[in-house]
């Protein structure tokens, strides 16, 4: 009896099994790779691999001047560019006692808002074809077109801006803009609880990711996550409310978090939640900046050669991955000094090898979907 | 609590071990005798009145004219809403000092990328390898004097101009 229970033991006795996941993998968001030690369906830890997206782009700062680095910053992370632009502009205007005009400041959030709904929707509708639904998908990038579009017209580009220069904005935004903006808003909003009801309420996708790799808020603070990835794990923390900048302590706004309501505090579905509701608060943050949009010029006069006085500041904003941190140094020359960007997706990712263990292989893609990793972000 | 505050508390905790205060600059800063990092980190961390959960940055700055590396922690306390900065000076021929890792388990990737791009090694580090760049890369990227290799598994790193190109 007891040899028997010995040979059982020996035949389900399975060897770990290292399988490379990426970099060219549908579902890792770019070019990521995981170094997955699995025991059957069962992850013994995933790895991540990162750095193939490197454009050394912090060195490139050192070698470009302050207003020629900022076309840069969009490099940095393409699906929220805005942020970057906005974070390394503060950073050059604290340094150089730059004052921003009134008009470019709400231009700015009117951008960048426009920009959070844009990344937003591309996380969540991968975050649906990541886990098998394919439709919302569709219907999410339908909407990040119009976005696009608009931005098309606010600035001309789509993708990488370059609209926030140091001391306010390079194009003011028209009143014909404006109405567009508005006309996009009015449509955008039922369409969130459309989409509401076709992926968040559904019970297929609620069951797929209630109780799956929560985050407890004490790993979340030990690694540093940021934005919906914090706010998910119950804390209640914004940029753009606890250490405002900007526009933003005129402007109404919650803050969501998560609630743990269909599984765990702080699972991916949390993660999922918080970002469809930060949706519709920025769609609450533009409708206000519409109506207050005041004259004046978008731009402050900035010498084209600028030489912030020696001196270094560390700049946060709010981007889409959270708190973006611009450490910006000068030396009283025509170029930084030293230019370092921290970035939630950085952070986000080193704390996969903690939340693997343990869990389902398919489970993988859905915690690196509900995180919401870029990424060009995390090897800038 | 004021930049000021936190420093004095420091000072009076660690005495001769945290230096140099700054508070005339945009963002105010002190040193921390590289020996003592750890200890400092832990107690800024675990005290009711500083309390500082994370470590938002950690990067270096080279600064080769005075023939140092200076590696610098963001903290930031969401309890009491302030932020303290931290710099360790070091050598730049042998820039060591010790990980954080065991205060804060954001320093693990961190110090990665400091130790890839900046050559500073962290002494206790449980995964001390290259991060963004080639294991097989050669040299600092980040280092001022830092000088590109030739070529990289037999690719040129050059690459001729764009526009000579075209006027061929």
């Amino acid at each position: 009896m007891n040899e028997t229970h010995l040979d059982t033991q020996d035949i389900f006795r399975t060897e770990d099994m290292t399988i490379s996941m990426g970099p060219q993998h549908p579902s890792t968001h770019g070019v990521l790779r995981f170094i997955v030690k699995t025991d059957g369906e069962v992850m013994r830890e995933a790895v991540p691999d990162v750095g193939y997206l490197h454009r050394s782009i912090e060195k490139i700062g050192e070698k470009v001047t302050w207003h020629g680095f900022v076309p840069y910053t969009d490099r940095a992370d393409y699906l929220a560019a805005m942020f970057a632009n906005q974070g390394f502009c503060m950073a050059a205007e604290k340094l150089g006692h730059v004052e921003v005009t009134r008009r470019g400041e709400f231009c700015r959030v009117i951008a960048c808002e426009l920009n959070r709904i844009a990344s937003h929707l591309i996380s969540v509708g991968t975050f649906g074809q990541d886990i098998g639904a394919v439709t919302p998908f569709l219907h999410a990038l339908r909407e990040r077109e119009s976005i696009n579009d608009l931005m098309e017209q606010i600035c001309g580009a789509r993708l990488t801006y370059n609209y926030i220069r140091i001391g306010g904005v390079g194009y003011d935004i028209t009143r014909a803009t404006c109405d567009r903006i508005a006309a996009f808003l009015d449509h955008f909003e039922p369409i969130v609880d459309e989409y509401n009801r076709l992926l968040s309420y559904n019970k297929i996708f609620i069951e797929r990711l209630a109780h799956v790799a929560p985050i407890t808020l004490e790993d979340a603070l030990q690694y540093n996550l940021v934005g919906p990835n914090l706010r998910a794990c119950g804390l209640k923390w914004d940029i753009r409310r606890d250490i405002p900048y900007s526009v933003y302590p005129e402007l109404e706004f919650d803050v969501p978090v998560g609630l743990g309501e269909k599984g765990t505090l702080g699972d991916c579905y949390d993660r999922y939640w918080v970002r469809v509701r930060e949706m519709q608060e920025s769609c609450k943050i533009l409708r206000q900046c519409l109506k207050m949009l005041p004259d004046g010029p978008a731009i402050a006069k900035v010498p084209r050669r600028f030489k912030p006085p020696a001196g270094e500041v560390y700049v946060r904003v709010e981007s889409a991955r959270g708190d973006m941190g611009f450490y910006v140094v000068s030396d009283g020359s025509e170029y930084p000094y030293r230019v370092r960007i921290r970035t939630g997706s950085f952070t986000a990712m080193s704390i996969i090898e903690k939340i693997s263990r343990g869990l389902m292989v398919a489970d993988l893609i859905a915690l690196i979907a509900s995180l919401d990793v870029d990424a060009p972000e995390i090897d800038r | 609590m004021e930049a000021k505050e936190i420093y004095d508390k420091l000072d009076r905790r660690f005495p001769g071990k945290v230096s140099d205060f700054r508070g005339d600059v945009l963002e105010p800063y002190f040193s921390v005798e590289p020996a003592a990092i750890v200890e400092v980190c832990g107690y800024l961390r675990d005290e009711p009145d500083l309390k500082f959960e994370v470590l938002s940055d950690l990067t270096a700055l080279d600064l080769p004219k005075e023939d140092r590396i200076q590696v610098v922690y963001h903290l930031y306390s969401y309890t009491h809403r302030h932020q303290a900065v931290l710099k360790v000076n070091l050598p730049r021929a042998a820039s060591r000092v010790s990980t954080v890792e065991s205060v804060w388990k954001a320093a693990n990737w961190f110090e990665r990328e400091v130790f890839d791009l900046f050559g500073v090694v962290f002494e206790g580090h449980s995964d001390l390898r290259r991060i963004l760049l080639p294991e097989d890369w050669v040299g600092f990227p980040l280092r001022k004097d830092y000088v590109e290799q030739e070529e990289y598994d037999g690719i040129s790193t050059e690459r001729a101009p764009l526009v000579e190109k075209l006027l061929r």
